[in-house]
């Protein structure tokens, strides 16, 4: 029984293999840039404005407020990393309706991707706003002995960012292929409803935890 | 016993009991939390959309502990790496 994505081998060429990871993600990638390069060509600020850019307006709109609740104050700043972040999750996982489509994030190369992406970004939104010293003094909050303490925990979030969400798509598509081994027909389509569900709400984790780390990087300690 | 039969036995017991024990935890946990959610939300309903925001966040937090045991049990019955090398053994021989 495959476990990943990444066991379905196209190509391979020494070391270089092309498998299905790869594949599905470049695709999703493409479908989603060239989709809104297509809707946002024309942009219009009438009353009357067509069904998709309401749409792509509804999904920004949305996602800056989120993110301004959560308490970052300048949102467009972070907009597009978290933005894309939710969106890439959203859709990869949301494609499972796709017959024959295996979803990218229940490989661990893609979680441990996203969540690396995460930990290499914190650092650098904190260094923006507080400058480099202001954000290593950070670590040594509330005491200095605090500082290995605080090390590991930045390093334990970003594993368990990555297991997370791979656990839990990884665990979907399994159950379902289980199931179907037992008792299909009926059974595996509720299964599959769980596992719509629960992709839509680990790309709202992911981003929301993204979200949360970045603001307690770079809060002020003026406030 | 030999070598592959002791390491079948062990796998499929550990990946039972990992599975079952490793969901205890976070179910009473999870019931702590929402039950503490919804009382909350019976007291301040105009805090809902942050209280409902945080509620999901902490129960994937403590969801991501079964989703632990989860993989360990499935990477036990389906990608043990102990099994594949006895196996890669018997074969080669």
């Amino acid at each position: 029984m495959r476990l990943t994505p990444d066991e379905l081998v196209f190509w391979r060429y020494g070391f270089l293999v092309l498998n299905s990871t790869i594949v599905t993600t470049w695709v999703l990638m493409l479908v989603m840039t060239v989709g809104s390069w297509l809707i946002t060509r024309k942009l219009v600020t009438e009353v009357h404005i067509s069904r998709w850019q309401g749409f792509l307006e509804i999904v920004v709109t949305t996602i800056q407020k989120q993110i301004k609740e959560v308490g970052l104050h300048h949102p467009e700043r972070y907009l597009g990393f978290l933005g894309t972040l939710f969106l890439f999750i959203a859709v990869s996982n949301l494609c499972a309706i796709i017959p024959g489509y295996e979803a990218p994030t229940g490989s661990l190369s893609t979680t441990s991707a996203l969540a690396i992406s995460v930990f290499v970004a914190v650092p650098f939104f904190g260094i923006e706003e507080q400058g480099l010293g202001g954000y290593l003094k950070s670590y040594l909050k509330p005491t200095w002995i605090m500082l290995p303490f605080n090390i590991i925990s930045e390093l334990s979030r970003t594993f368990a960012l990555a297991i997370r969400l791979f656990g839990n798509i990884m665990s979907g598509t399994m159950i379902v292929g289980i199931l179907l081994t037992i008792t299909p027909l009926i059974f595996p389509d509720f299964m599959y409803l769980l596992g719509l569900l629960t992709g839509m709400v680990q790309a709202y984790i992911f981003s929301i935890l993204a979200t949360v780390y970045i603001a307690a990087a770079t809060r002020t300690r003026a406030e | 016993m030999e070598g592959m039969t002791l390491i079948a036995i062990i796998s499929i017991i550990t990946a039972g009991v990992t599975i079952a024990l490793g969901s205890i935890g976070p179910a009473l946990g999870e019931g702590r939390a929402v039950s503490t959610a919804l009382s909350s939300l019976a007291q301040q309903p105009d805090a809902a959309s942050t209280i409902t925001r945080t509620l999901f966040v902490g129960l994937a937090m403590i969801e991501s502990i079964a989703i632990y045991c989860l993989v360990i049990s499935m990477i036990l019955i389906f990608a043990n790496p102990f099994w594949n090398h006895v196996i890669a053994q018997a074969t080669g021989k």
